[in-house]
């Protein structure tokens, strides 16, 4: 029985121990100065882990007593999480050395952090959700302040511990609160409690709660006010996995709670979720008009982005959930194509956040400011990109599951955000051309990245290569 | 045949205007030019062998809707035959004219290419309105009328530099989108009540709709009547008749080879030909063909009246030819089709011709428009003024009285008169002879003002008048032939007996045994027939006039037109009474003396009265007043209309509200979102906090409600 649990939880395992062994062997060797190998390694043990969990067999297995769950839905959040990390650590290596930060935990607290994704996704009860979600955050509050003598950088990671913390306490008392009314922490057992009857209003404040939780680490409006400060604060390859794979961690943990643990009581959540998007949505695509820090600004588009999954979510049907998944892998590659960009942005060495600095960018680099006009018509939903098709998928979720008004919402937002996207293409393009310009920024695999992301957002309007189909094998072994 | 009549303007268009670039202008030209010669050839080759049987010439297969299936056919039969000819014969003509005319345009600047333009434009138009006179059925004919809309739109603003065109163009175009929504609402009637738009379905089906009720607007109508009066509006609007007849004068803003071709001899009579085309259905609406006839006599009166005052040469004409169609609707709306269409036959020639000549003299005359400055120009340009004067004789109708001797107008409006009193409308007939009088008073005015006296105006122009060049000449010439002998040689086809009427257009006929209801009493004074069937049939002696009589006996649809069985009028207006057929003779006479007085005896006299019944010469000179109407009663309030919803709707409210959305409300929103983000970790932990609480808070009261 045991060895079957150990079996389907073996791809944890692998990456725990190999982060394990990675720190036990960095801190008795060569310290940093293994570190760039050791990114490379992480960066291929990640891509390594998630060609094999998407290899693996379909079907859904359970492990130590219904507490870990295995199928569709968790093996494509794993694959999505470890493939944007994997593509994040890739890009951070040349820019952490150049600055003098790449220092051999960073790729180890990836690594742990990317265990409690994993662990996050495959959650069938709230112990095991909040082991996962701990493990996660931990791991990101250190890597937030990584910079350790800047004062932005610690500022960001003690900012995201102490709210992170608050988050935490809440989702704990959500917790409490569905353990109180449903006799159990299973997520089997608690959806049965709440078929068997009427949800008892208990039980909907520990879904507030959890959701409140659940709705800090997506960065949803109210819950959303660290992500700036943070995003701002941390050194940008941080900021970039900040942006990718804990958001898809994130996101498959909502829906996994709200379907497995709260499916009978979708009408009740579904109303929260749908709140908790209009306002992100709106808030995202308000606030990052008044940003010039591109960083900055990625935070609120993010926070926006947010809102149009939870837009999928709140649908609470198949298709809705199928839809966000869509959207978060969309929304992932574009984000790690924009934040290759953002790295390349530096003068004389010192990398450069103000977007007023890209001012006839075009005329420089015509190359990289076409991939970036691309992406930032993707991110702001322009068609033919694949970043409208996203929007398309979750604007159909809402629309089919009755909320035609948070579909209207969400195409005004939209609009409003594009204001803001189209802002720095017109600096790109048509800016002026008396200010001092960018320079540098040679890397291959960054220009590699941002050209590979630009591409997909082209070519990927057949059929995403794959990912539709997968998306919707997913959400049909999520939502039964 | 039929094929390469039809589609050698389209090709000559399409190379002309798109492949000018790579064989040069003229060559284009010349493809153009010649493309549609070798049309005008093989269709008279088509007139003159056809026998008189229709036929279908299938193109292709076109709509395939529902019940809605049609092809897309060429209808031959003699009515198509007498259009094409028309068609491509003035076409032609006013394509070779058109080398010398726009051979040295001062609306344009040196070194711009505006020639192939427009000979691509006038081959597109021939083109279109072959669509037209070919097609087998009411769509096809609706695309053809569109087409040659879309033609008349583009050459009357051919001189797009020049507002007062565009503002023709447009007049043009919007005036005749009313007739069309008649014209089109008259072919979803039929398509609603027959099942089908093509031709013979339709003429099939003609006895059954006179018997049909219809509901329409606010009451019921009678199917034929109706649907033959919303054809009509069709017809009213691209045959300029009253009310819809504003754009006309107006298009004589495009290039005169333009107004000739389009707006006298082809185009503007696409609405007579309508009317004959579906004459199965108008013989079995009695009341919209009295529509027809009284509408076409007031237009034919009112356009005469204005022709009397107007001193640009070119409206004269248009403002006759105005006056001409109306005689062409009284013929129709008599039941007298045939006379219809031979008027419009001999009024393309003469037509054409006058306006052609009109563009001689105004190119003499650098583009000098104004009859009052011209004058004694006969000396300076004797071809033009032959031309002129023959087309002058051809429309007021000169010949020999109560004989079938005589200038293409004296037969075809003599025959129009003739019908027009015998189909029993009084009010038509003493309008016509009335408008006879002026139409033969302004053309003489025209004649006299232009090339006799003294001459007036710029005299550096007078000095430098010069004959046109061949090419403008020739078109001339070959027009005047027709203006003479169209008339004579055609005369007992169109209008002759029955028998020989029927054997042109393919309608059976039979001899009437024993004719004796009605009309068989006034049969008596048949002399005056007689007399004709000697004239006409001198050589023609194997049938004796005398005792032969004649009767149609088709079924709608069979042959090209359709008299109904109690039609008698042609019968009637051969043996009307001799006054009758001398009246527009002797009002030729009395117009052609008030000119001669006006003009040449007297010419203070004019001045004098147009000062004495200033009212009556304004009212006339403003053209009764109808664009002030109009711009009064649809044009003002259509553009305040417009106005208010741009200022106001699309300005301030669309505009207004996204600007304000845009600008002020969400630049707030982003202010104050970003003043909250404080960067204090109590601010964020608060916004938190509330957060939940709100949704606590409102979960209570919404979810845990029930």
């Amino acid at each position: 029985m045991i060895s079957a649990d150990l079996t389907i939880i073996l791809p944890e395992t692998l990456l725990a121990g190999f982060a394990l062994l990675a720190l036990l062997w960095a801190v008795y060797s060569s310290k940093d100065k293994a570190a760039s190998a050791m990114v490379w390694l992480t960066s291929a043990v990640f891509v390594a882990l998630a060609g094999w969990i998407a290899s693996t067999g379909g079907g859904t297995q359970v492990a130590f007593g219904g507490m870990f769950v295995d199928d569709g839905f968790a093996r494509f959040a794993k694959v999505a999480i470890l493939l944007s990390a994997a593509v994040v650590l890739a890009m951070s290596e040349g820019y952490m050395s150049a600055r003098g930060l790449l220092r051999f935990e960073y790729p180890v607290l990836v690594a742990l952090s990317a265990v409690g994704m994993m662990m996050m996704v495959s959650a069938g009860d709230l112990m095991a959700l909040y082991m996962g979600l701990e493990l996660q955050s931990l791991a990101l509050y250190v890597v937030a302040s990584l910079r350790r003598d800047s004062v932005k950088s610690t500022e960001a990671g003690l900012k995201y511990f102490v709210l992170g913390a608050l988050s935490s306490g809440l989702l704990l008392y959500g917790a409490s609160l569905v353990y109180g009314y449903a006799g159990t922490t299973l997520f089997s057992g608690i959806i049965q409690t709440a078929q068997s009857g009427h949800v008892s209003i208990g039980l909907l404040f520990g879904i507030v709660f959890l959701i409140s939780g659940l709705a800090f680490k997506v960065s949803a409006v109210p819950f959303h006010m660290w992500t700036p400060d943070v995003y701002e604060g941390s050194p940008t390859p941080v900021t970039a996995f900040f942006a990718t794979a804990p958001k898809v961690a994130a996101m498959a943990l909502f829906a996994r709670v709200l379907h497995d643990a709260f499916g009978a009581a979708i009408s009740d959540w579904s109303q929260i979720v749908a709140l908790l998007s209009v306002l992100s949505m709106f808030l995202g695509a308000v606030a990052a008009i008044g940003q010039s820090n591109i960083k900055r600004l990625m935070a609120f588009s993010s926070i926006a982005h947010m809102g149009y999954a939870l837009m999928g979510l709140a649908a609470g049907t198949v298709f809705g959930v199928q839809a966000m998944l869509i959207y978060m892998a969309i929304y992932v590659t574009m984000n790690v194509g924009t934040f290759a960009f953002i790295l390349m942005m530096e003068k004389d060495g010192q990398p450069v956040a103000d977007i007023s600095a890209l001012h006839m960018y075009a005329k420089r680099e015509p190359g990289r400011a076409l991939a970036m006009l691309i992406l930032l018509f993707s991110l702001s939903g322009v068609p033919p990109m694949l970043g409208f098709f996203g929007k398309f998928y979750v604007l159909r979720a809402a629309y089919d599951a009755g909320l035609a008004w948070l579909a209207v919402a969400g195409v005004v937002a939209s609009v409003i955000g594009a204001f803001y996207y189209l802002r720095i293409v017109y600096f790109m393009y048509f800016g002026d051309d008396n200010t001092d310009g960018l320079d540098g920024g040679k890397s291959p695999v960054l220009w590699g990245v941002l050209a590979l992301s630009a591409a997909i957002m082209v070519l990927g309007i057949g059929n995403m290569f794959g990912v539709e189909a997968a998306a919707a094998l997913a959400a049909a072994s999520l939502v039964n | 045949m039929e094929n390469i009549i039809l589609f050698a303007p389209l090709v000559g268009s399409l190379l002309c205007g798109f492949g000018w670039k790579f064989i040069g202008e003229s060559a284009a030209m010349w493809v153009a030019t010649g493309l549609l010669f070798l049309s005008a050839a093989l269709s008279w080759v088509v007139f003159l062998t056809f026998d008189g049987v229709t036929e279908h010439i299938q193109i292709l297969r076109w709509i395939e809707s529902g019940s809605l299936s049609t092809d897309w056919a060429i209808r031959m039969d003699r009515l198509t035959a007498i259009m094409l000819i028309v068609i491509t014969t003035v076409s032609s003509l006013v394509h070779l004219y058109s080398f010398g005319y726009m051979a040295h345009d001062p609306q344009w600047h040196e070194g711009e290419s505006y020639k192939p333009r427009f000979f691509a434009y006038l081959s597109f138009f021939t083109f279109a309105m072959l669509m037209l006179v070919t097609s087998d059925n009411l769509v096809q004919m609706f695309f053809g009328w569109e087409g040659v809309g879309v033609a008349s739109y583009l050459l009357i603003g051919f001189y797009y530099r020049k507002p007062s065109a565009n503002a023709a163009a447009i007049k043009a175009f919007v005036v005749n989108r009313v007739g069309d929504f008649g014209f089109a609402l008259g072919i979803f009637g039929l398509f609603y009540l027959t099942d089908s738009i093509r031709f013979d379905d339709v003429f099939a089906a003609a006895p059954q709709l006179a018997e049909t009720q219809i509901a329409f607007l606010w009451s019921e109508w009678n199917a034929a009547n109706l649907i033959a009066f919303l054809l009509f509006v069709g017809a009213m609007g691209k045959s300029a008749q009253l009310f819809l007849h504003t754009w006309l004068p107006d298009a004589m803003e495009g290039p005169t080879p333009v107004s000739a071709l389009i707006h006298a001899a082809t185009m503007v009579t696409a609405g007579v030909f309508l009317v004959c085309r579906m004459s199965p259905l108008m013989e079995f609406a009695p009341e919209a063909m009295m529509f027809v006839t009284f509408l076409g006599a007031t237009t034919a009166f009112f356009a005469a009246t204005v022709g009397l005052v107007q001193t640009d040469i070119k409206r004269v004409i248009a403002y006759s030819t105005c006056s001409q169609l109306g005689y062409m609707f009284v013929a129709a709306g008599v039941g007298m089709y045939s006379a219809a269409m031979f008027h419009l036959l001999t009024h393309a020639f003469f037509k054409a011709m006058l306006f052609l000549g009109a563009g001689s003299v105004i190119h003499a005359m650098h583009h000098e428009q104004d009859m009052t400055n011209y004058g004694g120009l006969r000396k300076k340009i004797p071809y033009t003024f032959a031309a002129m004067m023959i087309g002058t004789l051809a429309i007021t109708g000169v010949g020999i009285p109560l004989t079938h001797y005589g200038f293409a107008g004296f037969l075809s409006k003599d025959a129009i008169i003739e019908s027009a009193f015998a189909g029993g409308t009084a009010y038509a007939f003493w309008l016509l002879v009335a408008a006879a009088a002026m139409t033969s008073f302004y053309s003489w005015r025209l004649i006299f003002l232009t090339f006799y006296g003294a001459p007036r105006g710029d005299q550096h122009t007078h000095d430098h008048a010069h004959e046109s060049p061949m090419t403008m000449l020739v078109p001339l010439g070959v027009l005047s032939l027709g203006a003479i002998f169209s008339g004579m040689l055609w005369y007992s086809s169109f209008f002759g007996h029955a028998d020989q009427v029927g054997k042109f257009y393919g309608i059976p006929y039979a001899e009437a045994a024993a004719h004796g209801d009605g009309h068989a009493d006034d049969h008596g004074d048949d002399h005056a027939t007689d007399s004709h069937a000697k004239d006409d049939h001198g050589a023609d002696g194997g049938k004796g006039k005398d005792k032969h009589h004649y009767v149609f006996t088709g079924q709608p649809g069979e042959g090209a037109l359709y008299f109904a069985p109690d039609n008698h009028v042609l019968d009637d207006a051969h043996n009307v009474p001799n006054w009758v057929k001398v009246s527009p003779f002797i009002a030729m006479l009395a117009g052609f003396v008030m000119a001669l007085w006006f003009y040449i005896w007297n010419p203070s006299l004019p001045a004098r009265l147009a000062a004495n019944q200033r009212p009556l010469y304004l009212f006339l000179l403003n053209k009764w007043y109808f664009d002030e109407i109009y711009d009064a009663l649809f044009v003002n309030p259509a553009k305040k209309l417009g106005r208010f919803l741009w200022k106001r709707g699309d300005g301030d409210v669309i505009d207004g509200g996204l600007n304000g959305v845009a600008m002020g409300i969400i630049p707030f929103f982003t202010k104050l979102a970003g003043r909250a983000q404080s960067g204090y970790i109590f601010t964020y932990a608060f916004a938190m906090v509330i957060g939940i609480a709100v949704l606590v808070t409102w979960m209570t009261l919404s979810g845990g409600a029930h």
